[in-house]
């Protein structure tokens, strides 16, 4: 289904603080950008850029101060558009009460299903996140890993077109992980749309067709994952190990670090054919040659400082 | 209203699970202790005694549970963010209001409803026998659930954007008023000052008027109650709550959940 599946234009939230809130923070600036049906799309940013406002704005936990995002053609103000959506908020607590084939089926009540379609529904969410054992178990004794499974279940339960997932990772082992990386590469076999938001590249690098990078309520790029963060070489990284009781070339052993009996060294790209000529000469048994990306944490670390940056010239000029 | 009503039927389910109709236990043990000692302390007004404590003890402990459970209705979903899941279905702010309000007047009916069962069986055990004014008690029984019925609507509407302790202390001081509110209809004998009084007056029909349903005296005496006095406060009390609710959900439709 061609054409884009979330639309979001201008979309701006504040949030009041102070004693009498009369004070407001800008949370999101003026957000304008599109997912597309079918792909899997990452919202990527730092603790407090803005990534969970633009969910829960679009999920209707809360109400923007200008702008408009529509789902599907549907505004996000319409009651309707919830039929079409799945939403695992972050770290999701439910009524702990209630077993998780309880609070599945509470859930489905909402989308108008009948008793047997939402006992069968329930009985499959449990077996497709790993929870079928642990089912008529209350709540209150699941780990945070499983009541993120939980979460994720509840999100599909309905079969949404949509599903808008925040911080679908956090908190979960590596097997976890794993698993719902699994599964939202099965919901995009199936054709359906996921947005999802994250702080860790790797997860994006391996899911997202695009993603969105996000920092201090401003959108700051929209693209494939290579192209926002890792298109450009910052060098080479040689690691290699010595053989015997070789020395190695004075120029390079400044540079090079050892860990263990390896050493990893990182050159620009013009001098790295000259340094593995001189490590050949000394015998050194070269592992690995890989190129040197900026890394997510750096990519942010840099939008952050020219934001610090431009902040402190306006209030500079404007004293 | 089929939504709501699942959300009514998880706030009775939360209740039941989280115990509390644990206090039936209480009643249960204050109706035994009374049928069996009242005989001793009080000679000729066993059943006066009775149907007086029984019926003290329903509107105590219901309107100790409406204050209580009432105030963390709303806030407790959205402080361990238990709403979130639930308001992104197809669910509408007010549906989950109106189911919460539900939800909790239904525990309140089955909580009363067996507290009444276990007034009568006192009764019986004391006079051995029913008599034609004893159905009276049902009356004050039924003011008790309408008065509890506005309690939960004050509650939540405190529950809506304020903390539990303030809407305790909120919902508290408007039932309090809510019981002088003849009183200050009447004042005017001991006030000089006819702005004050009118203040009194307009305050005096703004305040829920718990007093009446206040009809427990009448009740334990076996006096009748007016059907008239039934149809007035049934309508009062669904009035009340009705536009408590609207103001409820006028207020919870713009919260933005943090």
């Amino acid at each position: 289904m061609p054409g884009a599946a979330i639309e979001i234009e201008n979309l701006t939230k504040d949030y009041p603080f102070g004693f009498l809130h009369l004070k407001k923070k800008r949370s999101l600036e003026g957000l304008t950008m599109q997912v597309e049906s079918g792909e899997v799309f990452g919202f990527l940013g730092p603790n407090g850029a803005g990534k969970s406002t633009t969910i829960k704005l679009l999920v209707g936990l809360i109400f923007p101060e200008a702008g408009t995002a529509r789902i599907l053609g549907k505004s996000i103000a319409d009651i309707e558009m919830h039929r079409d959506i799945g939403y695992l908020p972050e770290q999701p607590y439910f009524y702990d009460y209630l077993t998780a084939a309880e609070v599945l089926d509470y859930f489905a009540r909402f989308h108008d299903l009948t008793a047997a379609d939402r006992s069968e529904r329930v009985a499959r969410m449990l077996e497709k996140v790993g929870l079928e054992t642990a089912g008529k178990i209350q709540l209150r004794k699941y780990s945070k890993g499983m009541l993120q499974r939980v979460g994720l279940a509840q999100a599909i339960l309905h079969d949404p077109k949509v599903v808008i997932l925040d911080e679908p990772m956090s908190g979960l082992d590596p097997i976890g992980r794993r698993e719902v990386r699994d599964i939202i590469l099965e919901l995009k076999r199936e054709g359906r749309t996921v947005l999802f938001s994250t702080h860790i590249l790797s997860d994006a690098e391996m899911l997202c067709d695009r993603v969105g990078v996000i920092v201090g309520g401003k959108l700051r790029g929209v693209g494939a994952p290579g192209e926002i963060v890792g298109m450009k070489s910052q060098g080479m990284e040689i690691l290699f190990e010595l053989a015997g009781s070789g020395t190695i070339a004075a120029g390079i052993i400044a540079k090079a670090t050892k860990t263990g009996d390896r050493y990893r060294l990182q050159v620009p790209e013009e001098e790295l054919y000259p340094a593995l000529e001189q490590l050949r000469g000394v015998g050194a048994k070269i592992l690995s040659v890989a190129q040197v990306k900026a890394s997510l944490e750096e990519y942010f670390m840099n939008l952050i400082q020219a934001d610090r940056a431009q902040a402190s010239a306006v209030e500079v000029s404007g004293k | 209203m089929r939504r709501a009503g699942a959300v009514a039927l998880n706030t009775f389910r939360e209740a039941v699970r989280d115990r509390v109709l644990y206090n039936l236990v209480f009643f249960a043990l204050l109706m035994m202790a009374a049928a069996i000692f009242v005989g001793e302390i009080s000679i000729g007004i066993e059943e006066l005694v009775i149907k007086s404590l029984g019926l003290s003890a329903i509107s105590v402990i219901g309107l100790l549970i409406a204050v209580f459970t009432g105030v963390g209705l709303v806030y407790k979903e959205m402080d361990k963010r238990t709403l979130y899941a639930l308001l992104a279905k197809p669910v509408r702010r007010w549906e989950f209001l109106l189911g919460k309000f539900g939800g909790l007047v239904l525990t309140l009916t089955v909580n009363t409803l067996a507290m009444a069962a276990g007034l009568f069986a006192a009764l019986l055990y004391v006079k051995h026998h029913f008599e034609r004014t004893d159905a009276i008690l049902l009356v004050a029984i039924y003011f008790i659930l309408l008065k509890l019925t506005l309690v939960v609507a004050l509650a939540l509407l405190f529950s809506c954007y304020t903390t539990p302790l303030l809407a305790i202390l909120y919902t508290s001081a408007l039932y309090v008023a809510g019981l002088f509110v003849e009183d200050m209809r009447t004042f005017h004998f001991a006030i000089a000052n006819p702005a004050l009084e009118a203040l009194l007056r307009g305050l005096s029909y703004l305040l829920p008027n718990f007093e009446n349903f206040n009809v427990m005296a009448a009740a334990a005496h076996g006096r009748e109650i007016p059907s008239a006095l039934i149809l007035q406060n049934t309508t009062y009390a669904a009035l009340y709550s009705g536009i408590v609710l609207l103001v409820a959900a006028a207020v919870f439709s713009r919260r933005n959940l943090k």
